[in-house]
């Protein structure tokens, strides 16, 4: 208790000083810059070191809300986070100096990769190293599907709308809006509000 | 040939499929950059896709290069303001509605009826560039080793794919 006290305290400091004037625009361009160059590996838990226990500009609870919304509206979870915390923090123009700073560095970095990529591509080793990271790249996105279904498949009979939305695009070749639209719809409707909550009456 | 517009086009409408991420709007992004565009190869897309994981930041940033080979610096611009604004305006709208969305009940059945969708788009674009990526013993043991240890220990996953690189050179280069 005597420990969570001005911790607690100091959030609310935090939360009511945000209320009142709104983060400085630099700073939050800094902390979002910061996180863009810095995120090797996934952007999550770095968004998470810098807002939630470095600059206390979200709690703990509002950011695995904000991270719930990132993933379910179109558009990648870190930029989708630049808006969200950028909007709290400093409204439209918290949001545009968020993403902007979280975007620069690694599209910096791209741009300099690809034009290297284009002069180079085909040397003897690049080629070599860049089958091997093509590889470990698939074995990444594996672990993120596993992760995911972990966390956040709700019931088992959600592997029967996965499942048609892989045979949908891969199988039948039909195009990603298409198949967002018949599979996602039938899902949204399978988990409709009333029906949950007899649900979670039931038992 | 000015591709700009193209390029816009393109892009503004791959942003809108990323729904659960990046990878979600792969299969798109390889008919209309490679086969009907052919702005670059398909191995040169898996490429780049996979480089960009080691790169800090969100992680779909190969698109600049798409851009840059397609357009020069204005094209990877284009590219970026294309694949990043309309997700952006859309997400800024919810983020203005955050607080009324709580109380509203289909926002609960959205998210979980979401949830299995976007899994499904991310392994769908996982086999879409595995068929590319994966020709062998050693792709598919360098695959399912980097997923082995992901599962098992808490690695920096871009850490794992520079190992891949290692592995790569040490497999496939001729002697």
């Amino acid at each position: 208790m005597s420990k969570r006290g001005p911790k607690l305290a100091l959030q609310r400091e935090a939360d009511t000083a945000i209320a009142q004037a709104g983060v400085p625009i630099g700073q939050i361009f800094l902390e979002f810059l910061i996180i863009g160059a810095t995120s090797f590996g996934g952007v999550v838990p770095y968004l998470r070191g810098s807002l939630v226990n470095k600059r206390h500009w979200v709690d703990d609870k509002e950011f695995v809300e904000m991270l719930s919304i990132s993933q379910s509206l179109p558009g990648l979870n870190a930029t989708n986070m630049a808006i969200l915390v950028g909007e709290k923090l400093h409204g439209a123009l918290g949001s545009i100096v968020a993403i902007l700073g979280i975007c620069l560095p690694g599209a910096a970095l791209m741009y300099v990769v690809g034009m290297f990529y284009r002069m180079h591509g085909d040397h003897v080793w690049v080629t070599a190293a860049l089958k091997g990271v093509a590889a470990a790249a698939v074995g990444l996105i594996l672990s993120t599907v596993v992760g995911l279904s972990e966390k956040s498949l709700a019931q088992k009979f959600d592997f029967v709308f996965m499942a048609l939305t892989v045979i949908a695009v891969n199988r039948l070749h039909q195009s990603v809006p298409r198949t967002l639209i018949a599979v996602g719809l039938l899902a949204i409707f399978f988990h409709r509000p009333d029906k949950g909550q007899k649900e979670s009456a039931a038992p | 040939m000015n591709q700009i517009p193209a390029l816009v086009r393109v892009f503004a409408y791959l942003s809108l499929l990323t729904v659960g991420g990046g990878l979600a709007a792969f299969p798109e992004m390889k008919i209309l950059t490679v086969e009907v565009h052919k702005w670059l190869t398909f191995p040169q897309l898996i490429h780049l896709y996979s480089v960009g994981q080691m790169a800090p930041g969100p992680n779909m940033m190969m698109i600049v290069c798409i851009g840059q080979w397609a357009g020069g610096l204005l094209g990877a611009v284009a590219v970026l303001l294309a694949f990043f604004g309309p997700t952006a305006v859309l997400a800024f709208i919810v983020a203005r509605l955050r607080k009324k969305l709580e109380k509203w009940p289909w926002r609960t059945s959205i998210q979980q009826g979401l949830a299995p969708v976007s899994i499904g788009l991310l392994l769908a674009g996982c086999f879409t560039m595995a068929k590319g990526a994966i020709f062998g013993v050693e792709t598919a043991a360098i695959a399912v080793g980097v997923l082995m240890i992901l599962l098992q220990y808490k690695v920096n996953p871009a850490l794992l794919v520079l190992g891949g690189a290692v592995v790569g050179v040490l497999s496939f280069m001729p002697t």
